[in-house]
């Protein structure tokens, strides 16, 4: 009788497939996306809620609602503007050592 | 054949290593990109339209590449403060 060989557990890295590095990285990865992303979130709904909303009424009118989405595209805008920015003066400070 | 590294994260293996290494600069960068953009927001947003215009876009250029003119000026002014203060006290010593 042949006891099976089939294996649940993929053959990458070596050992037991508990600790696959590999896996290990692609799952940090998305936990820094993760992080990032709530951190933009944050940030953002700071600057719209002291952007568009004055005094607080009972629930959100319509002006602030467009208000609130033009600052949500605005601040990406400027998110990018600034990544880009800084991305150039890196690389010019890498060009000039 | 190779076993397998057994260490800590990144301890024994170089290809950990290197990822940490990699991801942690890019971590750094990120978060300055939301500081900046944090401290550039408020200088260089009044009231926000239907597109970044080309004023706040240079504003927002200006705003950045100020930030790190000034961290490096306090960065070096430190260290000459520093070298200062320490050729003193060893003239002191003598």
């Amino acid at each position: 009788m042949e006891s099976g060989f089939g294996s649940d557990f993929g053959s990458g890295g070596g050992g037991g497939g508990k600790l696959d590095p590999g896996l290990i990285m692609e799952q940090v990865k998305v936990q820094i996306a993760v992080a990032n992303a709530q951190e933009l979130l944050q940030r953002m709904t700071d600057k719209c809620f002291r952007k568009c909303i004055g005094k607080p009424g009972g629930s959100l009118d319509n002006s602030e609602q467009k208000c609130i989405a033009m600052c949500m595209d605005r601040y990406m805008d400027s998110w990018n503007t600034v990544s880009r920015a800084y991305n150039s003066r890196l690389q010019r400070e890498r060009a000039n050592m | 054949m190779d076993p397998p590294s057994a260490g800590g994260l990144g301890g024994a293996d170089p290809q950990l290593q290197r990822f940490i290494e990699v991801e942690t600069q890019k971590q750094r960068f990120q978060q300055l990109v939301h500081q900046m953009t944090e401290l550039c927001w408020e200088k260089c947003m009044d009231k926000p339209g239907p597109k970044l215009d080309s004023r706040a876009e240079t504003c927002f250029v200006n705003c950045v590449e100020r930030f790190i003119d000034t961290s490096q000026f306090i960065l070096n002014r430190l260290e000459q403060t520093q070298k200062s203060k320490s050729a003193f006290s060893e003239s002191l010593s003598d």
